[in-house]
């Protein structure tokens, strides 16, 4: 989205962009019928792949299915499934926040560092999630006001988010935090023999999923993504929706850093390094478009379990840890290019057509 | 090493006078700080005669894992995912004293049993192997360099990580010695995170922030190794000394030219084997952690738990042009 004074020749632009539109199976503002059904299809597959992973799961280790082994899985993605929420509807809306994982940095320094200056554990997680939501309105100012991609402004940000936790804890290690914090990474919620980052990301699942499929703002994040232009013109207001997504990412960044903390015990710069990979892969793999405007709550919540599942069990088989990137990379992939390869012909053909116009 | 006099042992069965037998076929993993570390390497493979050889020989399902990085972010996962396959027993150098405790105590609460090896972590595990007195590691490291610098001049230390327990200790006992040398000063210390590029880099900072720097202690491998990759240069060679702990193989080149003279260790292979087998004599219920309770470690011969629940391998080696190239690892 350019800025207010090009607006006029956005204007212009979006002429062609709705003739397009009308020609191209695109939805409007909110998912059509048509959308439905072939993120039902979507969505079945990945119901399928999840009862296949368990039972690959199930078949190579006798250990799949006992109570260490569920919590551990849970203590183990809990947060990376935390951050596939916000930044699903950052990619539904047509952006994407690649500074989260540097969020979860900073915000386990500052935990580390403040809890080091004898500051009470509620005030810290307080300021901490204020930090959160004040990083995530940095990138949303700088995408909204100044008009900038937010691939470019995030990895920007998450470089600087990054420099900046290493600052605020350098070589410092900071683990004496007390053990009503750091239950959270032993222990499952009674009763449910989840780990808490996991009941917490079924909570925040369920909110997403009534925020984005039943409220006018969640409306207004799939007719922004689907053609922001368009969005502008029904009296969406744009910059204000996407800046709020950037903060909620922000937000629930700084909670993850705050749960990552805790369940490791440990405060340290590096923190969450390479998260953002799997968080990117999991969204793609639920189906949401990259290009916005298309994604479910569902598919992202069976995108999670799928990957979660997949990766316990090839570590219960002794895959090699550090080879788990090729799962991760595979799934991108294939996340990508099964949906969207109709999708891909068409955009690649239609950008040919409208190269002088350019990006936004 | 006094556990050397009773090396004729050989592998015989270690059924102590008042233990169980040792069982067989346990779930022991053997988690290092990190992967890819040669000391650890040797400390842990089969090939070395480390940990896994001694939990093969036991009849043990012996494994080695671990994070890439040497951090407890690193590291706590992996030993979660140890613990979701079942293990019996674990045998672990901590990369943090407490970050890694509410895991293994709650993990102990279950009768997994925690040794730990090289780093500990003393309030979450029931033994410690010390592989040498930490007040021997840090004097020897000081005199090997005070004789070299004729007691005098500017030093520093290139450590692994700011948090590791072990590091920290012997370079307070690096402290405690330097007391005997008034005219020689300890004027930084800097952390390479045990990863060689980082090591190399700090090396090369103090270099240029200290230009009458006379001496550099790195008291673990990969950063002794890296400093003596920047200091093999015609502008430093024999001008800065450095000395700390290395292994042999990778020490060799810079002894035979002069860039080190002298540095100190254990043998990480006896290390390993010997957590092993303690780990193993535990979850038999062989022997257990009280002080004076004593065991046959297959060929290292027998050892006693000492004061702390700890077991010591012996004193500090020191390698020097005449002997390094009969040792390889």
């Amino acid at each position: 989205m350019a800025g207010d004074a090009p607006r006029t020749a956005v204007a212009a632009d979006a002429d062609a962009t709705e003739t397009a539109a009308l020609e191209a199976p695109d939805p409007g503002p909110g998912p059509t019928w048509r959308g439905s059904r072939r993120y039902l299809r979507w969505e079945s597959g990945l119901a399928l792949a999840l009862v296949g992973t368990v039972l690959l799961g199930v078949g190579l280790s006798g250990q799949f299915l006992t109570s260490t082994n569920i919590l551990n899985l849970g203590l183990s993605n809990g947060e990376v499934a935390i951050m596939t929420l916000p930044m699903m509807m950052v990619v539904i809306a047509g952006e994407i926040d690649l500074s989260i994982q540097s969020t979860l940095a900073l915000s386990s320094s500052v935990v580390g560092y403040l809890w080091l200056h004898h500051w009470s554990m509620p005030l810290i997680i307080v300021t901490v999630l204020v930090l959160g939501a004040l990083l995530g309105l940095i990138n949303g100012l700088l995408v909204t006001r100044l008009g900038l991609p937010s691939l470019a402004v995030t990895i920007g940000t998450l470089t600087l988010y990054a420099g900046v936790a290493e600052i605020v804890l350098g070589a410092t290690i900071v683990s004496n935090f007390p053990a009503a914090y750091t239950s959270i990474g032993v222990n499952a919620v009674p009763g449910t023999g989840l780990s808490y980052s996991a009941v917490i990301f079924v909570v925040l699942a369920v909110v997403t999923g009534v925020v984005m499929h039943a409220t006018a703002f969640g409306r207004s994040v799939f007719a922004i993504g689907a053609n922001a232009d368009a969005a502008l013109y029904t009296g969406i207001r744009v910059k204000r929706v996407k800046t709020t997504l950037f903060v909620v990412s922000g937000l629930v960044g700084a909670m993850a850093g705050v749960l990552f903390t805790f369940r490791l015990s440990t405060a340290e710069y590096g923190n969450g390094n390479g998260l953002v990979l799997s968080v990117v892969a999991i969204v793609l793999l639920g189906g949401v478009n990259i290009f916005g405007g298309r994604g479910t709550v569902a598919g992202v919540f069976l995108a999670v379990l799928v990957f979660s599942i997949l990766q316990n069990a090839l570590l219960l088989t002794n895959f090699p840890q550090s080879a788990s990137g090729i799962v991760t990379g595979g799934l991108l992939l294939v996340a990508i290019l099964v949906p969207n390869a109709g999708d891909l012909l068409r955009r690649g053909r239609r950008l040919v057509r409208r190269m002088p116009g350019g990006w936004s | 090493m006094g556990a050397v006099m009773t090396a004729g042992l050989g592998m015989a069965p270690a059924a102590t006078a008042a233990g169980h037998p040792l069982k067989k076929g346990l779930k022991v993993f053997v988690v290092p700080k990190n992967l890819g570390n040669s000391y650890f390497t040797t400390a842990d493979s089969v090939k070395s005669g480390g940990a896994l050889a001694a939990l093969k020989a036991l009849g043990e399902q012996g494994q080695e894992t671990s994070g890439t990085a040497d951090s407890p972010s690193s590291q706590l996962p992996v030993i979660q995912a140890d613990l979701s396959k079942g293990a019996n027993a674990l045998v672990i150098s901590a990369t943090d004293p407490t970050a890694l405790c509410p895991t293994l105590n709650a993990a102990m609460k279950r009768g997994v049993v925690v040794v730990t090896y090289d780093s500990d972590a003393p309030a979450c595990r029931s033994l410690f192997i010390n592989q040498a007195s930490p007040q021997g590691i840090g004097a020897v490291e000081v005199d090997i360099l005070a004789k070299e610098l004729h007691n005098q001049g500017q030093i520093a230390v290139v450590s692994a990580s700011a948090s590791d327990t072990n590091q920290n200790t012997w370079i307070g006992y690096m402290k405690t010695e330097l007391k005997k040398y008034p005219k020689m000063k300890l004027v930084s210390i800097v952390y390479g995170n045990d990863d060689t590029a980082t090591s190399t880099q700090v090396t090369q900072g103090l270099l240029s922030r200290y230009p009458n720097l006379k001496g550099i202690i790195s008291p673990t491998t990969v950063g002794i190794a890296a400093a003596a990759a920047v200091l093999d240069t015609a502008k430093y060679r024999g001008k800065v000394k450095l000395t700390g702990l290395g292994t042999p193989d990778e020490m060799k080149k810079y002894v035979a030219d002069g860039t080190v003279q002298a540095f100190a260790l254990w043998n990480p292979a006896s290390l390993g084997y010997l957590a092993a087998y303690a780990a193993v004599e535990l979850a038999s219920h062989s022997i257990t952690n009280a002080k004076g309770q004593s065991f046959t470690a297959g060929k290292l011969g027998k050892f006693t738990v000492g004061a702390g629940h700890t077991v010591l391998l012996g004193p500090p080696f020191v390698f020097n042009k005449s002997n390094i190239n009969k040792f390889n690892f």
